[in-house]
Parts: structure tokens; C-alpha cells; sequence
């Protein structure tokens, strides 16, 4: 196996979005008939590594990709495919109103003369199915299959394609238990074709029972590689965590609020899919964090508690009140508010100005009798704001879509604050912003928790979650599954944290 | 700094406070950048008016002026109310269907002794109610503007011929004639009303937090909702205020004509209240746009009209020009749009 020739060489891979540098000087080494794990945290630089190798976002100049020994340019996806290389996405990128051969051979239709010949793709897509075992026939309607088999159309594309590098992002997030081992089985079964298989996983159960070779990726830097026994738990946390940013974060208010008076509870929240059972407390004046991997539900457990989606059960209350939240202005109504994690799209009015992306949550508040807007409290209001935080703009009445990411997320903060909340749930709140803002939002989170206010944050930046918060819970597949702070519980440290997220205890039991 | 800044609603309009010098300078010349942006059209309108002046001899007279934006008048009060729907990234397809239903009304109305002037309110809230039936399939129902005005556009129409037995109902003894036919201080009552019609909206708009509203649903629906902000209430009140709208130009035409008709009047009328909101630089995905771009865009209309008559341009002409106009209208929002902070 590692005696062979490597099928796929990356070396000094880069990548520079505008203002960030996802990725410096990565390599990557894949020989055929392994299953080679890539692991790291969220933002490490995985997902853009392999669009580099499945040619949806081209690598800076200086790196090198050889397939088979040969440099290659993979400059879109046709010429990935072309090279052999299949990536399996976790959001799945069938038709669903088409059929399952037709969605294997989407492109590439077998024809006599000017028609499609549906007869011989059916016979060729067929046999693929038959070599993968499979209960469904080439003939099905893609939308009859559940989320594992139609993760089985995708290999099986993969496959009719001749694809010799397959990659294989959390491809086990939507299946069941008994789903799972049939994947590995299948898994398996690539490898001694031959195939490379390049598995992308958080989970370490499956890295343990799978791989042979485990590379980890963090901060878009290559850390290194374990091979066979070497992999362990605890070197991979290691590995992954690695650095050391405690006194980036200043702590003011009064770390041990935790055990102070409860001001907010949630009970059994849960929507039935994505996020079950969930309970907790938050004390007054604390900062509490909610950690997870990605997918883990943590998002989803705060747009329910805000009233963003509808919920199968749980309820919520504030000072020993019970809320009836039932839509995000019952929320903000009662002084529980939430801070998207995706301000562009959710957050922000890009084409309005400033002041009016501050006022907008308390225009009604403000106005004159009739709805008439109150220019004078909105223009305070957008000053102060902006002498607040501390909002380099130019003027209140810039657009909020010609700002740094650090300032628009300033502007959307500042929105929440005016008003006057008592529960502020922060879904990322230092993502996409620079390194000046960051510790000026820290700063902020720091006086809001002295005043008393009851702060949650969700982050996927272990480092972040550790500096700030007095407590953290920790979800796992829309559980919440531990908690390290508290009293009675493991101090708050990344390794503590990543156990939990990970499940490698249950790996270990 | 690359955002249009005429998307913004109404709260940078109060101007300059005691900031520091450079930042007066920027909001001046935001200020002014944003008033430019909303008369985009306005040199096309001004160009065109020199040309059929020089065409023809006889554009710029007062009275052939007064024609005009007698013309622009019923467009004008439809695209008030069109802009607001597009504005949420709505479309409005009913408003002929209503305006022909409302003016039947009217004209029903105006036939009952002793009380004729009731018609007007009447013609007033069918068209509101029509307006409000398509906001609440839209915001309660959730169906897409555009299939649910479609399917009124024809229904409606139906409802105008049932109304008046599928045959003109005429009242020379008009009690509002005077709408339609009289003047006030020298100029058009049909002009008066259309004007006051863009200044309610205008206050609407820029002076109260349902303004606010339009633009931020129109801008960002999801981002609107997670703020509190009623959708449902927003655009309830769009689609209501449309349709109001549809119905004062349902009274303004039959006072014009002193008669309606549910087979002809309004035909495709919403074509060109479209056009002029799309004209004016109003925003087909919504969230950016102002009203008074919509009454350059309904005047632009009008003098296309007028001026190729008067130039003697045929009928059939009419039509390929005033299309291509609005072909080329559109290709402008497409490069407006491209260059905004709409990332």
C-alpha cells in the first residue's frame, strides 16, 4: 500500500481570499488503496483544500498537484473529473426528479444518433449498482430514496465516472447506526479496488475503525500525519488545538456567576429533527457558552429558543416567567435576543444605511403617534451607537453594506442593544471579522455580562469559547451531551470541550 | 463606496448634524449622489422633451404640457402603487382588472339619485378590497405575487364585465365630472390628485416606520423576519395600497370618460405602471427604489406618447419604440444593480 507509487501529491498548496489567508503551504500525499482521513477543527481549511482539488476555487501560484506522478492544472470540475477525482458533498447534489441512472450519467448520456439511449445507460448504471450491492434499481426516481441510498447514487456516480480519488465529506452525518456500518463495508470495499479514499470526519470512532493514515489540518496550516498506531485521541486533539491565545481574552465580570441566581431556563427544547431534548440554565451576569461541531445543532437550538423556527417542544423562561415565544418579535419583546451567525444574509440590511440598520428593532418604540418615524431619537441613537463600539464609518448614513465585516457586525450589535435586552444569544460573533474588532467584541460581551445581562455564545472557535465564557455546554447530534465549567464538572479547557463534541469517550468505552 | 444610495429609506433625509467637517462633506455628497440617482431618468426625460420640441413645434406649449401629465395622471397613481409591491419584490398584474372593475363601480354608483357622489368611495374600496384579497393570498397563503395577481388580473376583469353587464354603462350627468374634465388653479384636477398621490407616498415612504419596513422587506425577507419586523403586515398593506390605488384610477377614468366599460378600460395598463417603476430605478428584486424616479419614469411614458404623435410616428411604431425603451430600462437596473453593495 504506502510501497506504491502515491496517486495524488499536493504540495505547498495556498489560498488568499481578500483579507484571509485560508490556506499556507499545504501538502497532502494519497497512495491508492487507502483510506486517508483529513481531520481538523471547523475553519482549519479541509472543505478548501478539496474544492482546490475538485476545482472549484483555484490554489494560489507557487503550489504543485501531481496525479500519478504527472503535474496537472485542475482549473474546474470537468477537468477533476476528468483526472479522476469524485468528491461526495454533504449537501447531496442530485436531481431528484430524475432518475437514478439518469442522475449518474447527468451529462454524459450515452446517445444513438441524435437520442438519449436510455436502455444501454440503465444496463451500465446497473451494473455499477449490482457491483455496490444495492436494493434500488437504475430505473428509480432519485426522490423515492432515503438520504443513504441517494449517498449511494453519489459513490456509484463517482464510480461510473472511473474515478480513482474519491472524497468523502462527513459522509456518515445523516445516517443511522446500521446505515453507517453498511458504509463502511463499503467503504472497505473501495479501498481493496484500489481506490483512494480521502475521508473527511469528526467523529473518532469512525477514523479509529477506518483509517490508515490521518493528516490534520489547523489554521490552513498542514500540522502533520499519523500513521497506523501513532493515531490516538489524544495526540489528534492535540494536534488540532495546539495553540495557546489566553491572554488575547480578558475577563472582568465575575467568572463565578455560574453559581449565582438563575435569570433564563430553557426545558426539553426540540424541533424532532435536529434538535431533541435540550435544557439549561443561565445565571444572571454569566457568560455561557454553547459548543459543538458543526451539524451539531447548536444554531438550530438557538433559532428555536428565539422563536425563529417552529418547535415540537420546550419552554422557555425569564425570571422565573414563563415566555410564549412563538415568533422572533415575541423575543425581542420580552428581551431575548439573537445575533445570527450569518449577518449578510440574515442579519444585515445591506442597502440601507447604518442608522437605519441600528434603529430598525426600535423604530415602533421611537416613532410619533401614527407610525411617523422619529428622525431626531434615530439620529442620537445611530451617534451613540457608533461612539459606543467604536464603528469607523464615515457617517451614519453609508450604506451598512460598504463596511468591513468587524463594523457591519459592530452596526448588527449594536442593533441588538438598543433594545435593552436581557438574554443576548451570539451565534458566531466574531466570524469573518479581524483580529482589532474581535477583542473589541470580547470587550463588549465582558461589560454586557457585568451589567448583568445573561450572554450566550455559540462558537465554533474552541479558543474563543474557552477565553470567554464562564461555562460551556457541549452539543453533539442535537444533544445536549455535557458541560465543563460548572460546578461539579471538568474545568473549561479545549481538550475537555473536543472529548465531549467528539464523542471520543464513547469511542474509548 | 459603491451602494446606490437612494436604497436607503427615509432616515438619512433629516441631512447633517454637528459632525466634524468631513463627515457634512460626505453627507452632502451622498445627499447629493442619492438625488441623483433617484432623477437617474430625468435628463432621458428632458432630452426627449427637447427633441419632440424640435420635431415637432409644438411640444413645449403649456397646453400640450398640460396633456401631458393629464396622460401621465392614471399611469402615475397605478405606479405609485406598483412601486410599492415592487419594492418588496413583489408584481401587481390585476391593477387594469381593478382599475376597470373600480370605475365600473363608480359609474354604478353615480347612478343612484340623490346619492351619486357616493360612487367614488365605492369605486375606492373595491379596489382596496381587491388589493387586500391579493395581499392575503400572499402574505397568509404564502402563493408568489406574481401567479396570484395573474389569476386576479383575469378574474377580476371577469368581475368588471359582470358588473356592468358586459356592456358600456355611461352617466352624462357625471356628479364628479369635474375630476376627470376640470381644472384647478389653471391646471388638471386628474394632475392635482396624481400628485398628491406621489407626495402621500413619498411621506409613506422616507417619514414612517412602515417605510422603513417596505425597504427592509424588500431588501432582505429573512433578515426582516428574524428582526421582528410584521411581513405579513407589510405586505398585506402593499398589495392593499395598490389596489387603492388601481381604484382612484378606476374613479379618475370613468370621470374622464363618463362611462365604463369591463371589456376594454385598463387593458394591459399594468404593463405600463410596470414600466414606469422599472423607468424610475426602482428595483426589480426590490429593496431599492424612490417614488419620485416612479413619476419620471410615468411622465417619460407619457411623452413618448404624446411626442410621437405629435410627430406623426404610426401607431405600430408607438409600440416598438416604447418597448424597446423599457428593454433598454431594465438592461440599466441590471448594470445599476451590478455595481451596488449587493454582495
Amino acid at each position: 500500500m504506502t510501497g506504491s507509487a502515491p496517486i495524488l501529491e499536493m504540495k505547498d498548496i495556498s489560498k488568499t481570499f481578500p483579507g484571509v489567508k485560508a490556506l499556507t503551504n499545504v501538502s497532502l500525499t494519497v497512495y491508492p488503496g487507502e483510506i486517508h482521513a483529513l481531520m481538523g477543527e471547523n475553519g482549519a481549511g479541509k472543505s478548501t483544500l478539496m474544492k482546490i482539488l475538485s476545482g472549484a476555487y483555484q490554489a494560489d501560484p507557487g503550489g504543485e498537484i501531481r496525479i500519478n506522478g504527472q503535474p496537472v492544472t485542475i482549473d474546474g470540475p470537468l477537468t477533476a473529473r476528468h483526472h479522476g477525482i469524485s468528491i461526495i458533498y454533504q449537501e447531496l447534489s442530485l436531481a431528484p426528479n430524475l432518475t437514478v441512472a439518469e442522475n449518474m450519467l447527468l451529462g454524459r448520456e450515452h446517445k444513438s444518433g441524435p437520442m438519449v439511449d436510455r436502455r444501454s445507460m440503465e444496463r451500465a448504471c446497473q451494473t455499477v449498482l449490482d457491483r455496490l450491492g444495492v436494493h434500488f434499481k437504475a430505473t428509480t426516481k432519485v426522490s423515492e430514496l432515503s438520504m443513504a441510498e441517494r449517498q449511494l447514487v453519489e459513490i456509484a456516480r463517482a464510480l461510473i465516472a472511473n474515478s480513482r480519488i474519491l472524497v468523502m465529506d462527513e459522509p456518515t452525518t445523516s445516517l443511522s447506526s446500521r446505515e453507517t456500518e453498511a458504509m463502511f463495508a463499503l467503504v472497505r470495499q473501495l479501498r481493496a479496488e484500489g481506490l483512494a479514499i480521502i475521508y473527511i470526519s469528526h467523529r473518532m470512532a469512525e477514523i479509529y475503525e477506518l483509517a490508515e493514515r490521518v493528516s490534520v489540518l489547523r489554521d490552513g496550516s498542514y500540522v502533520g500525519t499519523l500513521v497506523g498506531d501513532e493515531i490516538s485521541a489524544e495526540r489528534l486533539v492535540q494536534m488540532m488545538v495546539g495553540r495557546d491565545l489566553s491572554s488575547f481574552y480578558k475577563k472582568e465580570h465575575d467568572a463565578h456567576q455560574s453559581r449565582g441566581r438563575v435569570m433564563f431556563a430553557v426545558r426539553n427544547m426540540g424541533d424532532g429533527v435536529r434538535v431533541h431534548d435540550c435544557s439549561f440554565e443561565l445565571h444572571e451576569g454569566e457568560v455561557l457558552g454553547i459548543a459543538g461541531l458543526v451539524g451539531a445543532g447548536r444554531t438550530e437550538l438557538a433559532r428555536l429558543i428565539y422563536g425563529a423556527d417552529p418547535r415540537t417542544s420546550g419552554e422557555v423562561f425569564l425570571q422565573g416567567k414563563h415566555l410564549s415565544i412563538r415568533k422572533p418579535e415575541d423575543a425581542i419583546e420580552s428581551g431575548v435576543v439573537y445575533l445570527t451567525e450569518d449577518r449578510k444574509h440574515l442579519g444585515l440590511f445591506l442597502d440601507l444605511t447604518v442608522r437605519e440598520n441600528v434603529n430598525i428593532s426600535v423604530l415602533n418604540r421611537d416613532s410619533r403617534p401614527g407610525g411617523i418615524l422619529n428622525l431626531k431619537a434615530a439620529k442620537q441613537r445611530a451617534a451613540a451607537a457608533i461612539r459606543a463600539l467604536s464603528i469607523r464609518v464615515a457617517g451614519d448614513v453609508v450604506p451598512v453594506g460598504s463596511l468591513s465585516g468587524g463594523n457591519q457586525q459592530k452596526v448588527l450589535l449594536s442593533r441588538l442593544l438598543e433594545t435593552k435586552p436581557k438574554v443576548l444569544i451570539l451565534d458566531e460573533p466574531t466570524r469573518g471579522v479581524d483580529i482589532g474588532a474581535k477583542s473589541e467584541i470580547y470587550r463588549l460581551i465582558d461589560s454586557l455580562a457585568r451589567n448583568g445581562v445573561g450572554v450566550i455564545v455559540i462558537s465554533s472557535e474552541l479558543p474563543e469559547i474557552v477565553g470567554i465564557c464562564d461555562r460551556v455546554l457541549v452539543m453533539r447530534e442535537g444533544r445536549l451531551e455535557g458541560e465543563v465549567g460548572g460546578a461539579g464538572h471538568p474545568p473549561v479547557t479545549q481538550e475537555n470541550i473536543i472529548t465531549i463534541a467528539t464523542g471520543v469517550r464513547e469511542a474509548a468505552e | 463606496m459603491t451602494s446606490p444610495n437612494e436604497t436607503s429609506a427615509g432616515l438619512q433625509a433629516t441631512g447633517v448634524t454637528g459632525a466634524d467637517a468631513a463627515s457634512q462633506s460626505l453627507q452632502r455628497r451622498l445627499a447629493w449622489r442619492s438625488t441623483l440617482q433617484a432623477l437617474g431618468m430625468l435628463p432621458v426625460l428632458i432630452i426627449l422633451g427637447v427633441v419632440f420640441e424640435f420635431m415637432s413645434g409644438r411640444f413645449l406649449s403649456f397646453q400640450n404640457l398640460s396633456i401631458v401629465m393629464q396622460q401621465a395622471s392614471i399611469n402615475t397613481v397605478l405606479a405609485a402603487g406598483m412601486t410599492f409591491v415592487i419594492l418588496t419584490g413583489g408584481i401587481d398584474l390585476s391593477v387594469g382588472s381593478i382599475l376597470a372593475a373600480a370605475a365600473m363601480v363608480a359609474i354604478l354608483g353615480s347612478l343612484v339619485p340623490e346619492w351619486g357622489m357616493l360612487g367614488i368611495p365605492a369605486a375606492l374600496l373595491t379596489g382596496l378590497g381587491l388589493g387586500l384579497v391579493n395581499g392575503a393570498l400572499i402574505a397568509f397563503a404564502k402563493l408568489p405575487p406574481f401567479i396570484v395577481t395573474l389569476g386576479s388580473l383575469t378574474a377580476v376583469r371577469g368581475l368588471a364585465r359582470l358588473l356592468g353587464d358586459d356592456t358600456t354603462q355611461f352617466n352624462p350627468q357625471l356628479p364628479f365630472a369635474f375630476i376627470g374634465n376640470g381644472t384647478l388653479f389653471g391646471l388638471p384636477w386628474l394632475v392635482w390628485i396624481a400628485f398628491a398621490v406621489v407626495i402621500i407616498s413619498w411621506f409613506i415612504l422616507r417619514r414612517t416606520v412602515l417605510g422603513v419596513h417596505i425597504y427592509a422587506v424588500g431588501g432582505n425577507p429573512d433578515a426582516a423576519r428574524l428582526t421582528g419586523i410584521k411581513v405579513w403586515a407589510v405586505l398585506l398593506f402593499v398589495y392593499a395600497f395598490s389596489g387603492l390605488a388601481a381604484g382612484l384610477g378606476g374613479v379618475m377614468s370613468a370621470a374622464r370618460l363618463f362611462a365604463a366599460n369591463g371589456l376594454q378600460l385598463g387593458q394591459s395598463y399594468e404593463l405600463d405602471a410596470i414600466a414606469a417603476v422599472i423607468l424610475g430605478g426602482t428595483s426589480f428584486v426590490g429593496g431599492i427604489g424612490s417614488i419620485w424616479g416612479t413619476l419620471i419614469g410615468a411622465l417619460i411614458i407619457a411623452i413618448l406618447s404624446n411626442g410621437l404623435i405629435l410627430v406623426g410616428v404610426s401607431d405600430i411604431w408607438q409600440f416598438i419604440i416604447k418597448g424597446l425603451v423599457i428593454i433598454g430600462a431594465v438592461a440599466l437596473d441590471r448594470y445599476r444593480l451590478k455595481g451596488s453593495a449587493r454582495t
